[in-house]
């Protein structure tokens, strides 16, 4: 036998872990910048379609920088490995930065717009949870009355439960967009 | 100058001597740029001919394969190509005619959504909407192909852009600020990778067609051969390392063989370098190497842990990481004698399923036998490219291959009829080299058109036709897991391969006989200009060993 190796040279294969691949089963809120060019979009769709991966909620729109636009998405991070996801999207050419944003460290909102149905009288009633949720009445007529609530979604999930039984017309809402907390850019 | 003057002379500062295409209405400024532009033009006679041409080119030579078709059909008949391109990670750039801009989106004579439709095929694509971009966006191709993984890249110019005026400086600034492939890897992940290859007893390395696209085939050599390393490839980098050597267990996968996979189903450590863990060579992927770790080599990152999980990933180029690591590994002065015990259970395994098959004993020819006459007739030095179903693996079993860039063929999309125009393409890249195409009676019909590309263009390829008169893989699945019942697989024997060989203009000959076929083959070889060679053989003989579909490595038949 030969003699044993330096020790700092030894390491048992059984000590190797496996890196990244795995679900993380929540809720990831990806921050995108990309290049404001044509078709960035739907290079960005088509491959969270071809690649099976869901998108739950997309927000898109301009920033500062007039070449670039910033696209928020959320995706289930029990359904599909979230390092993947990343990884496929950093193959796009267009996209520039990508940050899987910690819940703690960021500030959430979504707009969303309820039409709900005021026919009989209840027009009170409903504007009364309307200003509990901080939401705003924008449009009256005879039989609605239409509510913006800002939030985050869990928010906008409360309210639409209260008013569902008042007979909820439509629901519009924005899909979320974000931004970390404090001075560290997003 | 012309925005198409300057296309050209783009092409030329990206090192390009030949372009494979048709011409239509929508890049017939192109194709006037072209006429007296300084760079040789290959007529093809079908856009996915000149599609897998410039992949040929591309994969014989290293450089960027490059290929034009006008909008609408033209350039939808070259999507089969780019889809080959993607899944290979084939250098190529794709230049698309495109209706006129004030005619995009009104379903205009021969237009058709040519990025759009591409999306999800190429590494990269782009329209032109403004004519002084054009130059920046042809190098850009060019940069994004060849850099990092390559692949195909797609400039589509709607017609009116060609035309315009623009000043041309050479060398654009690229304007690419979200690609910036990584090379070198990580210092710490290679010197853990050198560790656990030292303190691995079940040690493989299974390499793939990343290492010939990096160019790194002496380094992973290098690599193998600085310890007693078994070494696997994947069908897409035979070459990589070469075949006759003490440490070759053969290539691995659906149709490889048992040694390479039952070392893998038993090691303990697996070194992947430029291989992408494909269905074809994992099988069931839940039984896949059950007791590996993984140390995974790769350009593109999203690769590692996509299909197997990493132990060790290491991100970049392999002609960058593997000498770093050869050089790790050698500091840790590891004990070779370690291996004994692997080594000779990889020996029984080998000495116990050897690679083999049953001659006839009359003058029928068996189809390995007749690759292993193509090897004989080429002294192992040809080019070989090849078509898709039991031809193909049988080359890839019974010819081995000694060097990298000599084996061609489509693996990751399986494109019949891909390897009469990669044999094209391949020649032009290497005038003075003898290429062989492989083909299948059922391949070579989809692209035989080339033919004439080959005898106008005085490109002498050989086409060494594999004819079993049937649809031979699909019949071997048939036979295997369909209850022999033979649908839609017979060929019947249409055409005489002799004749139309003749009416293109080129040299048909044919064997049918063991006793002949080598004199045949040498014949065919020494007679200038294309060839075609129709070989009778087996009709019904099966590719063994077989994974099945879905099984594990464990349940190898055959
Ligand atoms: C374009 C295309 N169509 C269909 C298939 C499915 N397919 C795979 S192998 C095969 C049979 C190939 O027959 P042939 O070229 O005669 O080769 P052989 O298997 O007989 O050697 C078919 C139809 C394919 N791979 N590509």
């Amino acid at each position: 036998m030969a003699e044993e190796p330096a020790a700092s040279d030894v390491l048992s294969l059984d000590e190797l872990e496996a890196v990244s691949g795995a679900r993380t089963g929540r809720r990831h809120l990806l921050s995108v910048l990309v290049e404001n060019k044509p078709g960035v979009l739907a290079r960005i769709a088509g491959l969270f379609s071809r690649r099976g991966f869901n998108i739950e909620t997309l927000a898109v729109g301009p920033t500062d920088d007039p070449t670039v636009s910033r696209i928020t998405l959320t995706v289930d991070g029990a359904a599909h490995p979230i390092d993947q996801v990343t990884k496929q999207l950093h193959k796009l050419v267009n996209v520039l930065k990508i940050r899987d944003l910690d819940p703690d460290e960021t500030v959430t909102r979504e707009l969303a717009l309820f039409k709900v149905s005021a026919d009989d009288g209840r027009r009170a009633e409903i504007v009364g949870v309307a200003d509990i949720f901080r939401g705003k009445v924008i449009d009256v007529s005879k039989r609605s009355v239409t509510v913006e609530i800002t939030g985050t979604g869990a928010k906008i999930e409360a309210f639409e439960e209260l008013v569902r039984p008042f007979g909820l017309v439509e629901l519009v809402r924005t899909g979320e967009t974000a931004v970390t907390r404090g001075r560290l850019v997003t | 100058m012309r925005a198409v003057d300057a296309i050209v002379e783009c092409l030329k500062a990206e090192g390009v001597d030949t372009v494979f295409g048709i011409p239509g209405g929508a890049n017939l400024p192109t194709y006037d740029a072209l006429y007296d532009g300084g760079v040789r033009h290959i007529l093809c006679r079908h856009e996915q001919g000149a599609g897998h041409a410039a992949e040929g080119y591309a994969k014989a030579s290293g450089r960027v394969g490059v290929a034009l078709a006008t909008s609408g059909p033209g350039a939808t008949n070259l999507t089969t190509a780019i889809a080959d391109a993607v899944m290979d990670s084939v250098p190529c750039v794709f230049i698309t005619g495109q209706v006129r801009t004030d005619m995009l989106g009104t379903d205009g004579f021969q237009e058709a959504d040519v990025t759009g439709i591409t999306m999800p095929i190429v590494k990269h694509s782009s329209m032109i909407r403004d004519p002084r971009d054009i130059p920046r966006e042809i190098h850009e191709a060019f940069h994004i192909a060849r850099t990092g993984r390559p692949g195909p890249v797609l400039v589509d110019i709607p017609q009116d852009l060609s035309r315009a005026d623009i000043d041309y400086e050479p060398n654009p600034a690229l304007q690419l600020p979200g690609y910036q492939p990584k090379s070198e890897g990580n210092v710490k992940q290679i010197r853990l990778a050198a560790k656990a290859l030292a303190n691995a007893r079940r040690p493989v390395i299974y390499a793939g067609g990343g290492v010939v696209s990096a160019e790194a085939a002496a380094e992973l050599t290098e690599l193998c051969t600085s310890d007693r390393f078994p070494v696997t490839l994947t069908i897409m980098g035979l070459g990589a390392f070469p075949a006759p050597h003490e440490q070759w267990l053969g290539w691995l996968g659906m149709h490889g063989t048992r040694a390479a996979n039952y070392a893998m189903d038993e090691a303990d450590l697996i070194c992947a370098i430029g291989a992408r863990f494909d269905d074809r060579v994992t099988g069931k992927l839940a039984e896949f190497a059950p007791r590996a770790k993984f140390i995974h080599i790769d350009v593109d990152p999203a690769e590692i842990s996509k299909n197997v999980p990493a132990h060790i990933p290491i991100v970049g180029d392999a002609k960058r990481i593997l000498p770093k690591l050869v050089r790790e590994y050698r500091a840790l002065e590891a004990d070779s004698s370690r291996l004994d015990a692997w080594w000779e259970r990889i020996h029984g395994w080998q000495e116990r399923y050897p690679l083999t098959y049953e001659d006839s004993d009359d003058e029928e020819i068996k189809p390995q036998f007749m690759i292993e006459a193509i090897h004989e007739a080429t002294g192992g030095e040809a080019i070989i490219t090849s078509d898709v179903g039991q031809h193909q693996m049988w080359t890839a079993q019974y010819y081995p291959f000694s060097a990298p860039r000599r084996w061609i063929n489509s693996g990751g999309l399986g494109t019949m009829g891909f390897g009469l125009p990669a044999a094209l393409g391949a020649q032009v890249a290497n005038p003075e080299a003898t290429v062989v195409c492989v083909a299948g009676d059922g391949s070579l019909p989809m692209n035989v058109q080339e033919l004439a590309t080959c005898v106008m263009e005085d490109i002498p390829v050989k086409v060494f036709l594999m004819n079993n008169f049937y649809l031979g893989m699909v019949r071997q699945w048939q036979e295997l897991f369909w209850g022999r019942r033979y649908s839609a697989v017979d060929m019947g024997t249409s055409p005489d391969w002799v004749k139309l060989a003749d009416a293109f203009g080129a040299t048909g000959l044919r064997a049918t006989e063991k006793s002949t076929l080598l004199d045949t083959m040498r014949q065919a070889i020494e007679t200038p200009g294309p060839v075609v060679l129709d070989v009778h053989v087996s009709k019904e003989e099966n590719v063994y060993p077989m994974i099945p579909a879905g099984a594990a490595a464990r349940d190898m038949v055959g």
